[in-house]
């Protein structure tokens, strides 16, 4: 296909489940990937018994806040919860509690290496049972486990602002990163503990208008999904607008077998949730300093950590990105870097060790016995690998003798290549390393 | 006939062991026997046993009936609706939890008109409950069971729920005692939810003195109720016998139109309170037909997504079998909660309600109490709110704007016409969380007047 003369116009609606302890309106287990057996985790309440009544849980809101002072966003200091009425198997009560009009955090920003995308909104909700279609004794059936309904999950809405597939794959991946690094979800893809969809259209390059379209892409299950969604859906709208039509307004799913997306639902039979404030929850009132109090809790996050530790230890973003995604693993990696500057490592250096795995470690090890690997396993020359490797070949190649005798199966002769190897080389090295690096060169 | 007591008599005839209960149930079981298949009061009765922990706790096992909304544990609960003709509960709704501990034994599941829509019982899906005072007469609803039980003695008290009016109107109508609380001070777990902003649990009894006592019982922060309170629960029996010398009582509503029957029989009431040195006032309140216009468009949107829970997946019986009522509801409020009417119909109607709420604040600036007849005149007679669509809403004008604004109220018997032996009923409604006032006020009536039976055989 030729370059396109059209840019992407797209917004993201991305769904993530809240790892809190028991569900969002009841006491139950929040656990629904974790349980032996469906529906062990269910109550009155969350199974929408007559006479369940659901009550907030408190966490869940603050985790909400939290991410929304994180993603740079306004917060309401009065909010509620709303029904949100519709029919389907795998929702008890026939509503959902969601949150209509005053979410918990509005106007934010995320920044991604492609620009800026602007948050709409961050909302609270709950999630649905999760139905499971069988064949049992030769019989189509559909069961239902509820020990997903009622979980907390928030939604979080963008702007239009994403310019290119590559572009939201990026954005998914950094809400994921934030998410896990806030400790408040673990977004497992895989299974649908984060859920994304993308409302995509396309207009001629200088246009600023939104176009008068645009179709939903719902349920992608992977960061690759969504970007090739995004391509796909792109040269679809492209070939119909060329065409001179209007491509139809629509929820599409991803075909990741075919790699291709589907029409699920058109418009003009759009439902009509009939939202009202839930008239079982109290609204939610905030004051100002409760809101500071959270912002205070805020941890350090990662982009401010990785720039501060480049200013504080030299060490670069490129390494630092790569060394954790967790709390606890940041705070690990930096006793690593106090303790190496103490020592009178260079940090990064130490860092850079550790991303190309040149030294193994755990994060569970302590920080004290991993810098002490390092030293002595570097009390070395810098030396390279490829410098390493040049010298290795060239001790092969002038032992080719030997060589074919090791291969004969003479393997301690790898002493001997050892030997010449750090003679040729004439520097202090990791005889560990060099050891790896030999027996690759000897086995190819 | 040891099932005439009323529940403090019957405690207080217990602890000096003049008779037993299994006295006290074997004459309640032959009242039942004897009236029930005529009343229809019982949907169901209990086989439980009463419990060695009921037996010992405050009520003694004492034998309560309860309106068929509230969930029991093991015992059919079917909100007078074939819908749930099947549903057997696996849990306890909260106040019946509380009743339960406090010994309370329930001795069966009253009629009530299906799934609280109504004031006549005549919406229930098993045939109406008849009036005991006059069998040719409703006996009121939605809790028409639980107030039919009382008055005909199949019970030592009972449990009925209130969203605007369907304790206090069927109490007033049976020639009982129907307290409704402040919304929040009961927990509403385990009800079905009818309009789940005004849904109120409380007692329907033969004495002020009885409600007192179980609403000791019953009223409390429920942690699996967020609406719920946390304002301390007082032991409500303080408020009985107490002088109400120096109280400001203003009686509302006697001037609207629809009152011509009772409004000079009420008034004649209203009286022993001056002799109780109270001062009386005739003051205007916000008109209560305006009401009805909240009201029904807040619990008509309320029902329609509360019931959505019954879409034939579960509880076996699907949706054809609502009834008549129900959809009407239903479809009404599906159309005021619709995109583009909600903010006409739905939020309207909110923004009505702080009005009325707002004259409340006003007028319980002036005044301890407000008082009004319950309802707009005597029990129906049978068959008669199958013509009018809006049957309900107009027997329950009086009482649906203490409603909508929480508020508690009590409705006592004051009147009885010797010749059809149908009774009225006065309201006597208090700010948030003042049920003290209305059992005060309640009681000095009940006690200064002739018009309780089980005061004055």
């Amino acid at each position: 296909m030729s370059k396109s003369n059209y840019n992407l116009v797209c917004g993201m609606e991305v769904h993530a489940e809240l790892k809190t302890n028991s569900k969002m309106f009841c006491g139950c287990k929040n656990d629904p990937f974790g349980a032996q057996k469906p529906n062990i985790y269910t109550c009155p309440v969350c199974l929408g018994m007559p006479g369940g009544i659901p009550v907030a849980n408190k966490q869940a809101i603050e985790w909400t806040i939290k991410l929304g002072l994180a993603l740079n966003c306004k917060i309401n200091l009065f909010s509620k919860f709303d029904r949100k009425n519709y029919f389907y198997p795998d929702l008890p009560k026939a509503y959902q509690i969601s949150q209509y009009d005053i979410p918990f955090c509005y106007d934010g920003v995320i920044e991604t290496s492609y620009g800026p995308i602007r948050i709409t909104r961050i909302h609270l909700e709950e999630d649905t049972g999760k139905l499971l279609h069988k064949k049992i004794k030769g019989e189509d059936v559909s069961l239902i486990d509820f020990n997903r309904s009622s979980v907390p999950l928030i939604e979080i809405v963008t702007e239009p602002d994403i310019k290119s597939p590559e572009q939201a794959k990026e954005y998914g991946k950094a809400l994921r990163d934030i998410i896990r690094y806030l400790g408040i979800g673990d977004c497992d893809m895989e299974q649908g503990g984060m859920r994304l969809e993308a409302n995509i259209s396309i207009r001629k390059e200088g246009e600023s208008e939104l176009p008068n379209y645009k179709t939903e892409v719902k349920n992608i299950n992977s960061f690759r999904f969504v970007e090739q969604a995004i391509k796909y859906e792109m040269e679809r709208q492209e070939e119909i607008l060329e065409e001179g039509k209007t491509p139809k307004q629509e929820t599409r799913g991803w075909d990741s077998d075919k790699s291709v997306t589907f029409s699920q639902r058109t418009k003009e039979d759009a439902e009509d949730y009939r939202y009202f404030p839930d008239p079982d929850l109290p609204p939610i009132r905030f004051t100002k300093e409760q809101i500071e109090q959270i912002r205070d809790e805020l941890p350090e996050l990662p982009v401010v950590l990785v720039s501060r530790w480049e200013k504080q230890y030299n060490v670069e973003p490129r390494f630092s990105e790569l060394l954790f995604s967790s709390q606890d693993e940041a705070k690990w990696i930096e006793d690593i870097f106090i303790m190496s500057e103490r020592e009178g490592i260079k940090v990064n250096k130490i860092a850079n060790t550790m991303v190309n795995k040149k030294i193994d470690f755990k994060y569970s090890d302590k920080p004290s016995d991993l810098v002490a690997k390092y030293k002595s396993a570097n009390a070395t020359d810098d030396i390279s690998d490829e410098e390493f490797i040049s010298v290795i070949k060239k001790v092969l190649e002038n032992n080719s003798d030997a060589v074919a005798r090791y291969k004969d199966g003479q393997t301690q002769l790898v002493n001997f290549f050892f030997g010449q190897t750090m003679k040729t080389l004439g520097k202090k090295v990791d005889a560990g390393y060099l050891k790896k690096l030999l027996q690759k060169e000897l086995e190819k | 006939m040891l099932n005439t007591l009323t529940l403090k008599q019957a405690l207080d005839k217990l602890e000096k062991k003049e008779i037993t209960l299994q006295d006290i149930n074997s004459d309640v079981k032959s009242a039942i026997e004897k009236l029930n298949k005529d009343l229809n009061v019982y949907l169901t009765l209990n086989e439980q046993k009463i419990t060695d922990q009921e037996t010992t706790a405050p009520l003694a096992g004492l034998p309560i009936a309860v309106k068929d909304n509230y969930c029991t544990r093991d015992l059919r609960t079917t909100a007078s609706s074939t819908v749930l003709d099947n549903f057997i509960p696996q849990y306890d709704s909260t106040v019946i939890t509380k009743l339960k501990k406090a010994g309370g034994h329930i001795v069966g599941k009253t009629n009530l008109d299906a799934w609280a829509h109504g004031s006549s019982t005549e919406t229930s899906q098993y045939g109406r409950t008849l009036n005991p005072r006059n069998t040719d007469h409703l006996p009121g609803g939605s809790s028409g069971g639980s107030a039919a039980a009382v008055a005909a003695d199949l019970c030592l008290a009972s449990l009925g729920t209130e969203t605007a009016g369907s304790i206090r109107q069927p109490s007033s109508w049976c020639g009982v005692v129907g307290l409704k609380p402040t919304y929040g001070r009961c927990s509403r777990y385990g009800v079905v939810a009818m309009a789940s902003s005004t849904d109120s649990p409380g007692p329907i009894t033969k004495t002020v003195e009885d409600s007192a006592i179980i609403l000791n019982y019953i009223a409390g922060h429920d942690k699996y109720d967020g609406t719920t309170s946390n304002q301390e629960v007082p032991d409500f029996t303080q408020f009985l016998d107490q002088d109400i010398k120096g109280m400001k009582i203003g009686v509302v509503y006697t001037d609207i139109e629809g009152l011509e029957e009772i409004k000079e029989l009420f008034i004649e009431q209203v009286k022993i309170f001056e002799k109780l040195g109270a001062t009386v006032e005739f003051v205007k309140a916000m008109d209560p037909h305006h009401a009805i216009g909240v009201y029904t468009i807040i619990q008509r949107g309320e029902v329609s997504s509360n019931l959505g829970r019954f879409d034939g997946i579960r509880y076996g019986n699907d949706r054809s079998f609502f009834g008549h009522e129900a959809k009407n509801r239903i479809m009404l409020g599906t159309y005021t909660l619709s995109k583009g009417y909600a903010d006409q119909y739905y939020n309207t109607a909110q923004k009505v309600r702080t009005l009325f709420i707002e004259d409340y604040q006003k007028l319980f600036q002036d005044y301890d109490v407000l008082i009004s007849p319950t309802s707009p005149g005597y029990a129906k007679k049978v068959g008669v709110s199958e013509s009018s669509a809006m049957f309900g809403e107009l027997e329950d004008m009086l009482l649906e704007p203490s409603s909508i604004a929480g508020l508690p109220g009590i409705s006592v018997p004051c009147y009885r016409d010797p010749k059809t032996n149908l009774y009225l009923g006065m309201n006597i409604v208090a700010p948030m969380f003042r049920e003290d006032l209305v059992i005060k006020v309640g009681d000095a009536f009940e006690k200064n007047t002739k018009w309780n039976t089980w005061r004055n055989k």
